[in-house]
């Protein structure tokens, strides 16, 4: 199998000039050492490359870049460069039926979902595991309310789907291999970055101070390669991306002081409801992702979070079931369903007045490790410079509250190749910055709209407001709370923001 | 939208009177159309227009200033020696997407979307190419520091790019050959009546935002028509005469945003749109198509729109095959 995507890759990369190059590190890893002699004489020989586009990182995001690009007549033509150390771009990701699912997961949205149908990833999806679910339960641990939605009545088929990130990081890379884009992947990290390396011929005196010559961006990678770029996209060399660090982009943040753990665990039944409660010290998801599993994202103070993982896994499935069920307070009653509107998933939903209240079913056994990472909100104060865009983590980094991260960076990716694809429409150049702030112009409101609501969110549940518990109920009365930005959030999330320019 | 402008334009032309350019000595439009439009010229834009047709003596020292390349007097009839002097002294900041011609950086997408989807149309192009002007010879007339020429050649067409000033020839020569994607555009340092006398031909004539430098715009669509292969193309975008673009081009782009150095535009010499249909007629060209810019100040963004009053662009074809 490795052999052979090693081999396809090798096989479309012909159509570069010194394609082999890059990929006979992969090939060298089966076939001994001669021929990576051979590479490595290669490399120090081979003379630096020019690209239309380098993505930085492919990761979900930077590979959604990559299909996005290819899958537009305007852009298919363009030369990619694809950077990252991550073996898996050249060895392929090999997942088995039998594993249990990754605990990293992503709820996909309906936009997502159409937007990868676009590029054709969606099919590569469905050859695996995914878990569509058209129910989901928002309660809280006062007893005050809960609010229940269902995708019936929005006359949808389904709210989400819970996909692992590795599906989703496997179907871009089928996705790109089976397209037809010159494309290299270079197996290294990037070191070091130049925006500016074209000096300015001193015969036109008092200008290289005052005009931003272009020219192609020049990048450095950890194998000694360089390689030059008229666009540099930090596709997702995430949250710490180096390009941002390297083009000096700025960034506002905070740490929560709060920490996610993450889980895969069973159920002896299948799930197909997403379910989310609020409790004390943060909110607890339960994710359906396929068969009778289902993923944990369980939000909470560091101290408790590294108790809760060094708990033995039947003390830890106690806890869950309990913090599902009766812990912290009792269950809400069934006549006090209110009148919801969860916007973050896009689909303007109100709730289902008429469905009584659920318990999410037993936890029956752990299925992964348990995970836990800090919850940081991260959002970089600029999007574009000359030659450089930031997308995904690399731009903003959120939570996992609601699986959302992804959505963004994945909304990023499209909408910088839909620019980049009207620029080369009327003959821009794709490095020039008026050009990429169209593409800021888009994305950083509606990205912000959507942390300002995590955020709240966050905030709203993070405090113990005591016996004036009711004021979190009111603000659970998620309508009142999200309205004025859903009309915001529902036009981003349809992804149907083309320019009609020549139709 | 367009058609109805059209019928507008074609009215216009057909209800005036059809002299023979050369029974017409001095057909500029200043003196030909500004009665009119009485309205006073404000003081700030009232130096006097241009004497009709004779073109300014060159002195001998703008000439070497300006272009020493181009001597003979007939082949620099377009020229508008102060009109030249107001370039050079900025040429330096072509490419300064913040400086004096931020307004032609921010017009570009829109203009480029315009002449775009007119030559696919016209030369039945695939729009969905990322080169649909592949094929194609284009010249840029009045050419600057070639902002509008890069995209062109980006597009796929084989550019020439000419203009009066020797030094925006130089900043568009560097300025392109750092992108392999524009090096092969062709600049030189001319005049379109000097390419008339060499007998060159191009399938599309572009020259937007000149015709209101030039000395005379009737002879200057002249040059451009010759230089058009018939059934070919020709583009030209100006600044309309009207209120509206007095205050908004002058007052608000010189005076207000100092987007333009004062004194960059005489209102005298602005066209109206149809009098530029009428003077490309006569030149054998016929306006197909116009579209008129607007400024979006929130979004800072320009659109194409049927609102012609203030910027506008035609699309003409060559008569004859
Ligand atoms: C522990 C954890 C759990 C998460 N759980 C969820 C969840 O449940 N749901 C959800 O929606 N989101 C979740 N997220 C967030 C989600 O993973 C990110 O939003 C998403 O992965 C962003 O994708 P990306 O492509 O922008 O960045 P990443 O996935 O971080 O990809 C970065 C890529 O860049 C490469 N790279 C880094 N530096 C360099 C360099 N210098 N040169 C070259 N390449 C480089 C890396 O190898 C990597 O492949 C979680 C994040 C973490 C850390
Ligand atoms: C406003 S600029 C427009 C530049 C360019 N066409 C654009 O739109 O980006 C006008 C240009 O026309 C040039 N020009 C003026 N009169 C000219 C003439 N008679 N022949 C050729 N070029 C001329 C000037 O030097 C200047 O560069």
């Amino acid at each position: 199998m490795n052999r052979l995507l090693a081999r396809r890759f090798a096989g479309n990369s012909c159509l570069v000039r010194v394609p082999w190059r890059s990929f006979c590190d992969a090939a060298a890893v089966n076939s001994g050492t001669a021929q990576a002699k051979h590479a490595e004489k290669q490399r120090l020989t081979s003379h630096s490359e020019e690209y239309d586009v380098a993505i930085v990182g492919g990761g979900m995001v930077g590979m959604a870049v990559a299909c996005s690009l290819a899958s537009m007549s305007l852009t298919k033509h363009l030369n990619v460069a694809i950077i990252d150390s991550n073996p898996a771009l050249v060895n392929g990701i090999t997942i088995k039926k039998e594993d249990p699912p990754d605990p990293r997961v992503s709820t996909v949205t309906p936009a997502t979902i159409s937007l990868f149908k676009e590029i054709g990833a969606w099919e590569y999806v469905q050859q695996h595991r995914h878990a569509y679910f058209d129910k989901m339960q928002v309660w809280d641990y006062t007893g005050l309310g809960y609010t229940r939605y269902n995708a019936r009545d929005v006359s949808k088929e389904v709210l989400g789907c819970v996909v692992e990130n590795k599906v989703l990081q496997s179907s871009l890379l089928s996705c790109i291999q089976n397209a037809d884009i010159r494309k290299t992947v270079f197996p290294a990290r990037l070191t070091s970055m130049n925006l500016n390396p074209s000096s300015i011929p001193t015969e036109l005196n008092g200008t290289s101070s005052t005009s931003p010559w272009r020219g192609f961006a020049r990048l450095e990678l950890s194998d000694g390669t360089c390689i030059h770029a008229k666009l540099v996209q930090v596709g997702a060399d995430g949250s710490k991306s180096n390009v941002r660090e390297l083009s000096g982009f700025k960034t506002t943040g905070w740490n929560y002081a709060q920490n996610a753990i993450i889980c895969t665990v069973e159920h002896t039944v299948e799930n197909n409801c997403a379910w989310q409660r609020f409790l004390p010290s943060g909110p607890i998801a339960v994710l359906p992702i396929g068969e009778n599993f289902s993923n944990i994202v369980w939000t909470m103070s560091p101290n408790e979070s590294s108790e809760l993982k060094s708990l033995t896994e039947s003390d830890f499935i106690k806890s869950v079931n309990h913090a599902l069920d009766y812990g912290y307070g009792p269950h809400p009653k069934s006549s006090s369903a209110r009148d919801g509107d969860l916007s973050w998933f896009g689909a303007g939903l109100t709730s289902s007045a008429g469905e009584g209240f659920t318990v999410p079913p037993r936890v029956v056994r752990l299925a992964s490790e348990r995970m836990v990472f800090p919850l940081s909100l991260k959002h970089a104060n600029s999007y574009v410079a000359k030659h450089v865009a930031l997308v995904g983590d690399a731009a903003h980094t959120v939570h996992p509250l609601a699986g959302q991260g992804v959505n963004l960076g994945f909304g990023d990716a499209f909408a910088l190749s839909r620019v980049i694809g009207e620029g080369i429409a009327v003959g821009s150049d794709i490095g020039e910055v008026s050009l990429l702030r169209r593409y800021e112009a888009e994305r950083r409101p509606a990205n912000i709209v959507m942390m300002a609501i995590l955020d709240g969110f966050q905030k709203v549940y993070s405090i113990d407001f005591g016996p004036l518990n009711i004021v979190r109920a009111a603000a659970f009365n998620a309508a009142n709370y999200f309205s004025p930005l859903k009309r915001n959030i529902i036009s981003y999330a349809s992804g149907e923001q083309r320019l009609p320019l020549f139709t | 939208m367009a058609s109805k402008l059209l019928r507008r334009v074609l009215i216009v032309s057909d209800r005036s009177p059809r002299p023979s350019s050369r029974s017409l000595p001095g057909f500029t439009s200043s003196r030909l159309f500004s009665s009119s439009n009485s309205q006073p010229l404000p003081a700030t834009a009232s130096s006097p227009p241009p004497p009709p047709t004779t073109v300014d003596p060159p002195s001998s020292s703008s000439a070497s200033k300006f272009g020493s390349k181009i001597r003979n007097d007939s082949v620099r009839s377009s020229i508008k020696d102060p009109e030249l002097a107001k370039f050079s002294a900025i040429a330096d900041t072509w490419w300064d997407s913040e400086g004096p011609f931020k307004p032609l950086h921010l017009m570009n997408p829109t203009r480029l979307a315009f002449i775009r989807s007119t030559l696919c149309r016209h030369f039945r192009k695939d729009t969905n190419s990322a080169r649909p002007l592949e094929g194609l010879k284009i010249i840029d007339v009045g050419c600057g520091g070639g902002i509008l020429s890069e995209p062109l050649a980006r597009m796929g067409a084989v550019v020439t790019g000419i203009d009066a000033v020797d030094k925006n020839i130089k900043i568009a020569r560097v300025h392109a050959d750092l992108d392999p994607g524009t090096s092969n555009i062709e600049y030189s340092c001319t005049t379109a009546e000097k390419l008339v006398e060499e007998q060159r031909k191009f399938d599309a004539v572009i020259a937007l935002e000149v015709i209101e430098h030039v000395a005379n715009p009737a002879e200057f669509c002249k040059s451009l028509s010759a230089l058009t292969t018939p059934g070919g193309a020709t583009v030209i975008s100006t600044i309309n005469r009207s209120m509206r673009a007095y205050a908004t081009a002058i007052v608000a782009a010189e005076y207000i945003l100092h987007w333009l150095p004062k004194g960059t535009h005489q209102w005298s010499s602005f066209l109206t749109p149809e009098e530029l249909a009428l003077i490309l007629k006569r030149a054998s060209v016929s306006v197909k198509e116009m579209a008129g810019f607007v400024y979006n100040p929130l979004t800072g963004r320009w659109s194409l729109s049927d609102d012609i009053s203030v910027n506008f662009i035609a699309f003409g074809t060559k008569d004859g095959q």
